[in-house]
């Protein structure tokens, strides 16, 4: 087993404490309720488009570190991205998560700040933890506003 | 050392013989010592179980019932001593009430698909607690919708307790069954199954109790209790998984009809018709968990051998404990206080998810549950997602509930 400070990064505590862009959007179309059946975690993403590049995104609800940090460092991310470099990155994020993807200095590159939540790697049971936002906004950016689980 | 001393072994050493025999208690994880503390999930299982099942593959192993051959022979007699094992432990009038299954969740859907398909018609009433376990929800559930009756529900107080006199007053004469946990899973509440079986005769309800947590805490006595059924799993109580008991009483099973059709629960097979087997075989079809069942019986003669009330005396003193030093972490609430409780604490912390709380006690070799232990209804309740839960086991000592309570003031240093 790795040190739990590789998994409980800084940075995830952090953003744990005081998640960014913390809320919701008003008379937006694009939202999404996600859950997780594993623990009963509930989060609901917020987007607004212009175009096919979103311009904001928010989240609300309750979960663990894991899945806070994750949803918090999300929004930062994807606000400015097109929808298909929204997609083609949570592909990447979750293929390195599940193990299809080696964690080469290349995708760390690639992953940007969200390397740090690859220490889930390690913890099977906490996968979905940290893709559950991920999961919730596709489904936000597809209109497919319930019934997002990680399942 | 006196009297007392020579005739009775102090706590420590007590726990430290019962320890002995569970080699699994002798594991390290991620480098420490095990405290497992995940009894409420399921038990870890002693020598002599984990040796009669290896001694059923090793020198028995054969089908049942139908053999002529000595191996077949020798493993029936076997499987049904488990069953007469069973029988003895749960204070049963005769094998012909104790049927096995895979487990609590399977008895309680052969009850609600056989008793309830037959008896439940549109307006009968089918009541059960707020603090029940999904598998004493949801079968009721999916039974009341096919038949047209109606699913009640007794509530819990925030100490995690029903009261009587709400189950007095949700009673009356359309209902027709009233299922209960003698145990809550998730609030470690101990029902007044008593009270509500007395209750629910009186209007000409049955009663089914719900076992499952119950079994390995609490001394129970069919004949006693008066119970209609009574559902449990061998494998929170030392046994092997994939067992399971259905306590029934032989009038009532022997009026249901078959749940599950195939080989065994037969007597004749005929196109035109075919007619069943006698009680308790008629409900069970096909072959069954053989090397389970014997080893089920073992494991509950090892409990007996312990001694239940033995057993009972010493978790309560460790809930106490536990509960007390829980309570002094700042930022910690229990969830379910109730006076009477039994073997589990549930709990959250202020700004740690008991999630991130069960991975950071697992790095210190700590085994808890997080999550909503499935009663999400509870977790409704108390407005929480999921709660951290310490279940107790007779094997349990207090120096494991101080490691408990290290790895819960490290994860409050590293979160706060």
């Amino acid at each position: 087993m790795m040190d739990l400070r590789e998994l409980y990064q800084d940075l995830i505590v952090d953003h744990n404490k005081r998640p960014r862009n913390f809320g919701k959007i008003d008379d937006t179309t694009y939202y999404a309720e996600g859950f997780n059946p594993l623990c009963g975690d509930q989060l609901t993403v917020y987007l607004n488009l212009d175009g096919d590049r979103i311009s904001k995104v928010t989240f609300e609800g309750e979960g663990c570190a894991i899945s806070t940090a994750s949803a918090s460092m999300m929004t930062e991310i994807l606000t400015g991205k097109t929808m298909a470099e929204a997609d083609e990155l949570f592909e990447l994020f979750h293929q390195v998560l599940v193990g299809e993807i080696e964690l080469d200095d290349d995708t760390t590159l690639q992953l940007g700040k969200l390397a740090v939540l690859t220490g889930v790697r390690a913890y099977p049971s906490r996968v979905k933890c940290a893709t559950l936002a991920w999961h919730t906004c596709q489904g936000a950016l597809h209109k497919q506003h319930d019934g997002i689980s990680t399942e | 050392m006196n009297s007392t001393a020579v005739t009775d072994l102090n706590s420590d050493d007590q726990v430290a013989q019962w320890r002995a025999d569970f080699p699994i208690l002798k594991t390290q994880v991620n480098g420490h010592p095990l405290v497992y503390l995940d009894n409420g999930a399921t038990t870890q299982k002693p020598q002599v179980v984990i040796d009669a099942v290896s001694h059923y593959y090793e020198n028995t192993n054969s089908n049942i019932h139908r053999g002529v051959h000595q191996l077949s022979e020798l493993a029936t007699a076997a499987y049904e001593n488990g069953r007469e094992q069973v029988r003895r432990f749960i204070g049963a009038a005769s094998v012909k009430e104790v049927v096995f299954t895979r487990g609590t969740t399977e008895s309680i859907n052969l009850v609600a698909n056989s008793w309830g398909m037959a008896n439940l018609k549109a307006g009968d009433e089918v009541l059960v607690t707020e603090m029940e376990h999904h598998s004493n929800i949801v079968p009721w559930q999916m039974v009341t919708e096919r038949t047209g009756a109606l699913l009640k529900v007794v509530p819990i107080n925030d100490a995690g307790e029903i009261s009587l006199d709400d189950v007095r007053g949700l009673i009356n004469d359309r209902t027709r069954m009233v299922a209960i946990s003698q145990l809550s899973n998730a609030l470690g509440t101990i029902n007044p199954v008593k009270e509500v079986i007395e209750m629910a005769h009186q209007a000409g309800a049955i009663v089914l109790v719900d076992g499952a947590q119950a079994i390995a805490h609490i001394p129970v006595d069919m004949a006693d209790l008066n119970c209609d059924f009574y559902a449990f799993s061998g494998h929170k109580i030392f046994g092997p998984t994939g067992t399971g008991v259905l306590y029934g009483k032989e009038a009532l099973l022997e009026a249901m009809p078959p749940w599950q059709g195939g080989g065994d629960m037969i007597r004749i097979v005929r196109f035109e018709k075919s007619t069943w087997n006698d009680l308790p075989y008629k409900f069970e079809a096909g072959t069954p968990n053989i090397a389970g069942g014997i080893g089920l019986g073992v494991a509950l003669d090892y409990v007996s051998d312990v001694g239940l009330e033995k057993i009972a005396a010493h978790e309560t003193e460790l809930l106490n404990y536990a509960s007390r030093k829980l309570q002094e972490l700042p930022g910690l609430k229990l969830i379910g206080t109730a006076k009477n409780r039994a073997s589990i604490a549930s709990f959250v912390l202020d700004q740690l998810h008991a999630h991130d709380l069960g991975t950071i006690l697992d790095s210190e070799g700590i085994a808890i549950r997080a999550g909503h232990h499935c009663a999400m209804p509870v977790m409704q309740h108390y407005g929480v997602a999921a709660t951290a839960r310490a279940s107790f086991a007779f094997y349990n000592t207090f120096s494991e509930v101080d490691r408990l309570m290290d790895g819960l003031n490290k994860a409050v240093e590293m979160f706060g």
